[in-house]
């Protein structure tokens, strides 16, 4: 291959995107990020709910109910944003055979698995009062449901198989199967629904959302997105180490370690 | 050694694996028996009146068989993986996805077909009206091989787990979620009269591209899944 014989230049940028694929470099550069990220999620969420839980005015029709969706709505969005980013990683990590997107689409899985459920709880929570009832066969339910079993079933797929790069394509695999699968999948919902039961039920009545409401949501999605690049970085952190545990780079790091605590 | 043509190959392994089908035909009927039992259950919890048992028969059928062909995938590559010929199947030169192409054409030929043939016996101790039969016969004939292709791809992933029971179900579940939708909302819509034919001409439609497409999809994940 040309690309590796080192006499031909590489524009800057390409080299610093073949420098983040390489393990020792993206643990070291993920661990300057992590704090910042974690910090901005902080103090953004922070101002996000007190936004949404007391500036905000209540709703002319749902009262006070209505907050939920500063937890529920960032979280379903997070939900399938998840989801593209680990099945556009499963894609990299399939094609090309990049470690880095194995690890990331893996270290994704879990964090959209939580951000689903979330979303079906927190719906829940505001169905009862809203609409007398914990649970309906919306579409939207339903496929959020969907959606929570191909998560499961990728992060289950990827702990069954010991052998943890097999198992991260065979699970990367059933991730890109499952994008296929969503569209189908809601599609055939709402068609399912309309034909059995006239209930539809739209999110948020007639009301449009005014800007003392709409700025704390915005402010709340933003924070759910660092939040999960946050916690993507610490996940992908652990799981390179454990990875790569046999390698100089992670032999070095623990070395130093335990001089620190020793010195 | 010159290895044989393409087609020698397939028609090779179709027979042997109608043969070793043959020769184990007490466990093929396995799953013709628990979707029989599971139909069978529905009147002891819900009551033998016969208007509540007309209204969820077809659901209820449909659900038997879905469940009765997830029981039976498990055996789609099992024996081949035990005694070796799976590998033999992807180091072969002929095209991987061909030859799976075959064995899920003979899994579908042994487990599925007796479940449609059994289909007017469960319709009939549901008290499904006749003028519905022949729209659940051409929903299930349409539905398990959909069944089988999807059903082989997620077999192929979690092939080489000691115990993939649970975990296939999982796997499978969320993706067939469409077939039964489809499949049962054609059998109710016939019962409501109203009309029936999209349903199965979706149904139709995606069999059509499961078959170009889940024998690639399962040769991939064979592959991902013995390396």
């Amino acid at each position: 291959m040309p690309a590796c014989t080192g006499t031909m230049k590489m524009s800057p940028l390409v080299l610093w995107f073949h420098k983040l694929g390489s393990p020792p470099y993206f643990y070291r550069l993920a661990g300057r990020f992590l704090p910042w990220l974690y910090a901005i999620a902080l103090v953004t969420g922070a101002v996000g709910l007190y936004g949404g839980l007391v500036v905000a005015p209540a709703d002319y029709q749902q009262g006070d109910s209505f907050r939920m969706i500063y937890v529920h709505v960032p979280c379903a969005w997070m939900s399938l944003f998840v989801y593209a980013f680990m099945a556009a990683n499963s894609f990299v990590a399939l094609v090309w055979r990049i470690k880095l997107s194995e690890t990331l689409a893996m270290a994704s899985a879990p964090v959209g698995a939580a951000f689903t459920f979330i979303t079906l709880v927190s719906g829940s929570l505001w169905g009862k009062p809203m609409w007398g009832t914990w649970w309906t066969w919306d579409a939207r339910l339903t496929s959020e449901l969907v959606l929570l079993f191909l998560y499961l079933g990728v992060i289950g797929l990827y702990h069954a198989i010991e052998d943890a790069r097999q198992a991260a394509r065979a699970a990367a695999f059933l991730a890109l199967i499952g994008v296929v699968n969503l569209p189908i999948v809601h599609y055939s919902v709402v068609w399912w629904n309309t034909l059995h039961q006239g209930q539809t039920v739209s999110l948020m009545g007639q009301s449009k959302i005014s800007s003392s409401m709409l700025w704390p949501l915005l402010t709340m999605a933003f924070a759910t997105h660092v939040y999960f690049f946050a916690s993507l970085l610490a996940r992908s952190r652990a799981a390179l180490l454990a990875l790569e545990s046999g390698k100089e780079w992670v032999r070095g790091i623990a070395q130093a370690r335990e001089a620190h605590a020793h010195g | 050694m010159k290895p044989g043509t393409t087609s020698a190959a397939c028609t090779a392994l179709l027979k042997r694996d109608l043969a070793l089908t043959w020769r184990r035909r007490g466990d093929a009927l396995n799953p013709l028996l628990f979707a029989i039992i599971v139909v069978a259950l529905f009147p002891f919890a819900l009551g033998p009146e016969a208007q509540i048992l007309e209204r969820i028969a077809a659901g209820t059928i449909f659900v038997a068989v879905l469940l009765a062909s997830l029981l039976s995938l498990d055996s789609l590559f099992r024996s081949d993986l035990d005694d070796g010929s799976l590998e033999q199947l992807v180091l072969s030169p002929h095209p991987l996805s061909l030859l799976l192409a075959c064995k899920i054409a003979i899994h579908w030929l042994t487990t599925a077909v007796p479940l449609i043939a059994a289909a007017p016996l469960l319709a009939m101790l549901l008290h499904l009206p006749d003028s519905v039969l022949p729209v659940l016969l051409a929903a299930l004939a349409l539905a398990t091989p959909l069944l089988s292709l999807i059903g082989a791809i997620c077999v192929a992933l979690t092939v080489a787990l000691r115990r993939s029971g649970m975990l296939l179900t999982l796997l499978v579940l969320p993706l067939i979620v469409p077939v039964l939708i489809f499949g049962a909302g054609a059998c109710n819509a016939a019962q409501a009269g109203l009309p029936y034919a999209a349903p199965l001409l979706w149904l139709a439609a995606w069999l059509v591209l499961a078959l170009v497409l889940a024998p690639l999809a399962t040769a991939a994940a064979l592959r991902i899944s013995l390396t």
